[in-house]
């Protein structure tokens, strides 16, 4: 008896091994699970300072929270999906909205947390020739550097508003949505983009090609 | 902290957490309850007021802003039965209230529109003009914003 038991028991094993086999040539190897969390390792910082410094501006210049007020035409943006601006707000005249719906009718000089609306000092859209909406870096950083288009700024005064300009550095205390949710912030700190800035300016203001 | 502004015509002085709405210090404290409380979110309209001679909503605007302003809500359009507004004039006129809730938000904003715009077109209102009303009164208060046009033209409500 006992010898039969063990001669079934190896045939079985016999063919569930040969199924395995046959299975693990056949199908598709599942993904194997893990817990262990592997981070890709960071970019490594171009050699070039400038192009450098260049790269971690560009993290907040073309985040949302500034492109949405940098439209293509005249209608601002909103949201975390960066959707047309509720209510058909216009850029008006000046940046400012239209005569009797200007920005100001609804965004004050700080954030409101309580209704959601976001608020910081002369709140109002870029003008038409900055509108960096579907530009790329290299775009948007010719059209900023473009004295016939950015109001015939320097670029020591570029880096000042970049770096002072309290509306421009709102993005950084972007205050709650409507529904009371933290709006999403640039991927580095105001400091390291203040740096950033500094440095790229200091260092040439190269703009890389793409 | 202590708020002082001018509030149709009259000085007032109020003392409430300077984040507080500025809705609410008109509506509770100083009882004028002609502006309304839609959204809360500056979405709806009905809280319009004029801050300045500027259209406002007022459920997003901190009470501190207010300080040392001109304020104008629709109690202070017109205090004189025998000489309304022209806005007022138009609205009763064209009968265009259903409810009433919106119509305060709508009238300020129309009083605002026709102080930079005395003759709007309709392209004019549809652009300054985004208020809410659920009843749907949107085509009555298009021809009563002409109306008004025709009525006043420049006020300096
Ligand atoms: S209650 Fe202020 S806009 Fe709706
Ligand atoms: S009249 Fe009812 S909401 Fe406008």
């Amino acid at each position: 008896m006992k010898k039969t038991h063990l001669i079934t028991i190896v045939a079985l094993l016999l063919l569930l091994g040969i199924g395995i086999n046959f299975n693990g040539a056949t199908a598709k190897k599942a993904p194997v699970k893990t817990n262990i969390v592997t981070t890709p390792p960071p970019p490594v910082p171009h050699p070039d300072p400038s192009i450098a410094a260049f790269q971690e501006m560009m993290k907040v210049v073309a985040h949302k929270r500034c492109v949405n007020c940098h439209p293509a035409g005249d209608r601002p943006h909103q949201g975390e999906d960066s959707h047309v601006h509720n209510f058909g707000v216009q850029r008006g005249e000046d940046g400012h909205g239209t005569v009797a719906l200007k920005c100001s009718t609804c965004h004050q000089k700080e954030n409101n947390d309580f209704s959601g609306v976001p608020g910081a000092p002369h709140w109002h859209l870029a003008p038409r020739s900055m509108g960096w909406e579907g530009l790329s870096h290299r775009e948007i950083a010719l059209a900023m550097t473009d004295t016939e288009k950015n109001g015939g700024r320097s670029i020591e005064e570029i880096a000042k508003h970049l770096t002072e300009d309290p509306l421009v550095l709102w993005a950084f205390e972007p205050g709650l949505n409507h529904e009371g949710v933290p709006r999403e912030k640039p991927p580095i700190s105001k400091e390291a983009y203040i740096e950033a800035v500094k440095k790229w300016v200091e260092t040439g203001a190269k703009i890389p090609e793409e | 902290m202590k708020i002082s502004f001018n509030i149709n015509g009259e000085t007032k002085s109020v003392d409430v957490d300077g984040q507080t709405p500025l809705l609410w210090v008109i509506r509770d404290i100083l009882d004028l309850k002609g502006t309304k409380f839609g959204c809360g979110k500056a979405a709806c309209g009905t809280c319009t007021i004029h801050v300045d001679g500027e259209a406002v909503r007022s459920c997003s605007f901190a009470a501190k802003f207010a300080e040392g302003k001109e304020i104008t809500t629709i109690e202070g359009l017109s205090t004189d039965e025998n000489n309304l507004h022209p806005v007022q004039q138009a609205w009763i006129e064209e009968i265009v209230p259903q409810c009433g809730y919106c119509q305060p938000g709508f009238m300020m904003a129309t009083a605002a529109l026709l102080n930079k715009i005395p003759k709007p077109t309709d392209e004019d209102i549809d652009d300054n003009i985004v208020n809410i009303c659920r009843c749907g009164t949107y085509y009555r208060m298009r021809k009563a914003i002409h109306r008004a046009a025709e009525i006043g033209g420049k006020t300096n409500a």
